[in-house]
């Protein structure tokens, strides 16, 4: 017989090997079932996992990468000094949707004017859009005691009405005939946040993100104040005598991820998506929540777990285009992903013991 | 500013540079893509583009080699699925939802040896052309089997988005049943999607619960048929596809999209050299609006009337947008005899007199 023995302390080892394992598990798992679809299983992971790296037309793919990691590693950060001290923002996909409405505002209400502040503004105001929704929930947990995690997931759908509200309404493109979406950022000097480098996919939001990284790291790793959102995750009473004041906290985790959420919403409206449209969320905030697990809520494994997710939606794409392979399936390999980590988490914190051995 | 300008004309020249290579390499068969928004087993709007597909395949085996990619959101993911199939070497692509649009645009202006086919837009290039259907013509004709057909006097419409398209199938389904029943009245779901089979189930058992005994859906999936036929005393009309399946009840008839004859025509002009950007507004007369089969659910003399209104649409002696009609704020749309003219439809963004409800703005 098996039995689990949980450790004294999560094993540091465990806790950076499982991740690992949890991939080669999945691309067993995965390979398995395009091999029951009938198609050529380490065709299928290598059109996956190495085509969109090193594979014919890589060079697009490659910048499509970080065009797909750049915000999910943004929103990821900011849910990881969160998810440190206990307080779980689950609705960044509200926050992010919000930013990007409070940014792409100003800049379709002074449109056609051309200025050099155009974007930074706008930049200012997709933080403080996705700051402000992300108080909601903040100022009602301090003041009321509710759950951040119920209110900040059913702003996600609230903001998603927004969205639509906006988009068949007023940011709608008053030459578009009628149609729903905003005039196209991208079309619009001052207000688009471009390629910086041209073929690379590196734009703004991009450089955010890896600014991201290093603050969070700073901040967690190398301040007092990360110290103290670590304590309060790990040992809430021990932070109290340690002068943490829990309400401040949850305003501060909560505002920040809310802040980075927003400007994440903002890089990709003013950049990749061009446009307000009722389905201009993709998912990015919920994703990331993944992202900032599998990354073990480190910045640095946050980097690293942001460019795996986009290299398996990027390789996703390459393998139904190349090999014609059913998107559903492609999802449940995402799926195994996360289902492989959080099993195997079983060996962080527990010691598997087998019958017999002392 | 400059350097923004600087960035995006060296990004222009590299990628031109790069993308007329597949366009060279045109020896072998000619490669077509496709991207769907949905899947493709929807049994509704990406399954009538998947059966275009196939009658290429099926017109001219070996001179063509096609691919596509299903499920694929509107916005960023849609542009790299676009370049994807560009950089492929797809020389032809056919991109089957309205908001396509922009990316088309970006894409097709990164790759001007490729043809693109956009479904429903209204922007176009010198390799970007466009097509669509007169859906409003089969509503016409449900319409006024709806009128013919209502017990309660209560008509439920499942819309998807509040665009011009939908816009026009509510209107001409409501003036055609007004028309032959004064008393009905029509109740319009919004369902915010082209595809969810849980919220269209919802609208329709609400719409049901409401008395409602003629459903229409502008949403895609057979979940509202599902529902009629539980009910038992609703009638339907499939939607996009035949949805053959729920015949002969609740699913009375069927307005179609058949992209088949235009898909072939356009892959023939590629083959021949003759390819250039269109705009195509198809109805049944050029047959990619049909008529499904109508069952014996239906009376006699509604087939017969049904079935004279769509010769007399398909023959151009009737428009079903025909004065004297008045919008809803009872201004005058159309004067007596005065016939609507194909761009005001293309941006109907109002309500014709005698509809109640409000449209969402």
């Amino acid at each position: 017989m098996i039995t689990l023995v949980k450790r004294p302390q999560p094993s540091q080892f465990w806790s950076w090997a499982t991740p690992i394992l949890a991939v080669i598990a999945t691309m067993i798992a995965g390979g398995l079932l395009f091999a029951a679809l009938g198609k050529d299983p380490i065709e299928a992971i290598k059109a996956i996992f190495w085509d969109p790296i090193l594979g014919q037309n890589a060079g697009y793919f490659r910048s499509q990468l970080l065009v797909k990691a750049g915000p999910l590693i943004l929103i990821a950060c900011g849910l990881a000094i969160g998810f440190r001290a206990g307080i779980w923002n689950i609705g960044a996909e509200g926050q992010y949707i919000i930013g990007a409405i409070c940014g792409a505002w100003l800049a379709l209400r002074v449109y056609p004017a051309e200025s050099a502040w155009l974007f930074p503004a706008m930049i200012a105001l997709g933080a403080l859009g996705g700051l402000l929704w992300a108080l909601i929930p903040a100022v009602l947990k301090v003041t009321l005691g509710v759950s951040e995690i119920l209110v900040s997931l059913m702003l996600v759908y609230v903001a998603e009405n927004l969205l639509a509200y906006v988009a068949f309404g007023p940011l709608r493109n008053p030459d578009g005939f009628g149609m729903p979406g905003s005039r196209n950022l991208q079309q619009y000097d001052a207000a688009h946040n471009p390629e910086l480098i041209a073929g690379t996919g590196m734009h703004w939001g991009v450089v955010a993100a890896l600014i991201a990284v290093i603050f969070t790291y700073i901040l967690l790793h190398r301040h007092i104040a990360g110290f103290r959102i670590r304590v309060a995750g790990e040992a809430p009473r021990a932070a109290l005598f340690a002068g943490v004041v829990p309400t401040r906290l949850v305003v501060i985790c909560l505002g920040l991820s809310g802040a980075l959420a927003g400007v994440a919403g903002l890089f990709e409206v003013a950049g990749p998506s061009g446009q307000i449209t009722d389905s201009f969320n993709a998912g990015y905030g919920f994703t990331a929540i993944i992202v900032a697990f599998l990354g073990r809520l480190h910045p640095v494994g946050i980097l690293l777990a942001g460019l795996l997710m986009a290299l398996t939606y990027i390789g996703g794409d390459v393998a139904q285009l190349r090999l014609q392979l059913p998107p559903a399936a492609i999802q449940c390999f995402q799926g195994m992903l996360l289902f492989f980590l959080l099993g195997f988490d079983v060996l962080t914190n527990y010691r598997v013991k087998f019958a017999g051995a002392a | 500013m400059k350097r923004r300008s600087f960035l995006t004309t060296s990004a222009a020249a590299t990628v031109l540079a790069t993308a007329g290579l597949p366009a060279l390499a045109q020896d072998g068969p000619l490669k077509i893509g496709f991207i769907y928004v949905g899947p493709v087993g929807d049994m509704g709007w990406s399954y009538q583009h998947e059966q275009g597909r196939r009658a290429i395949v099926e017109k001219f085996g070996d001179q063509v080699e096609t691919k596509f990619i299903e499920s694929v959101p509107e916005g960023p993911d849609a542009e790299r699925a676009l370049t994807s199939l560009a950089l492929e070497g797809n020389t032809m692509i056919f991109a089957t939802s309205f908001g396509y649009m922009d990316p088309v645009m970006n894409v097709a202006a990164k790759f001007p040896n490729v043809m693109f086919e956009h479904a429903t837009g209204y922007k176009r290039a010198d390799n970007v052309a466009t097509y669509d259907a007169k859906f409003f013509q089969g509503r016409a004709i449900q319409g006024t089997i709806a009128g013919r057909m209502t017990k309660s006097n209560k008509i439920g419409y499942i819309g998807s988005f509040p665009i011009p398209e939908v816009v026009q199938g509510i209107n001409a389904a409501y003036i055609h049943a007004k028309k032959v029943n004064p008393d009905v009245e029509m109740s319009v779901v919004w369902a915010y999607s082209w595809f969810d089979p849980a919220k269209e189930a919802d609208a329709a058992a609400a719409l049901i619960a409401d008395g409602v005994d003629v459903l229409m859906q502008h949403t895609d999936s057979t979940a509202p048929q599902a529902k009629a036929q539980e009910a038992g005393n609703v009638i339907t009309f499939g939607q996009a596809s035949d949805m053959s399946g729920f015949a002969p009840m609740p699913r009375v008839t069927s307005t179609i999209d058949n992209w088949a004859p235009y898909y072939i025509e356009r892959v023939q002009a590629m083959l021949d050299g003759t390819w250039s950007s269109t705009a195509t507004w198809g109805g049944i007369d050029t047959g990619m609006v049909e008529i499904g089969e109508m069952t014996d659910a239906l009376p006699s003399e509604v087939i017969e009337e049904a079935t004279a209104m769509k010769d007399a649409i398909a023959a151009g002696e009737y428009h079903p947008f025909t004065g004297p009609l008045k919008k809803q704020d009872g201004t005058v749309w159309l004067a007596d005899g005065e016939v609507a003219d194909d761009a005001a439809l293309a941006s109907m963004d109002f309500y014709l007199e005698g509809i109640t409800a409000e449209l969402p703005k």
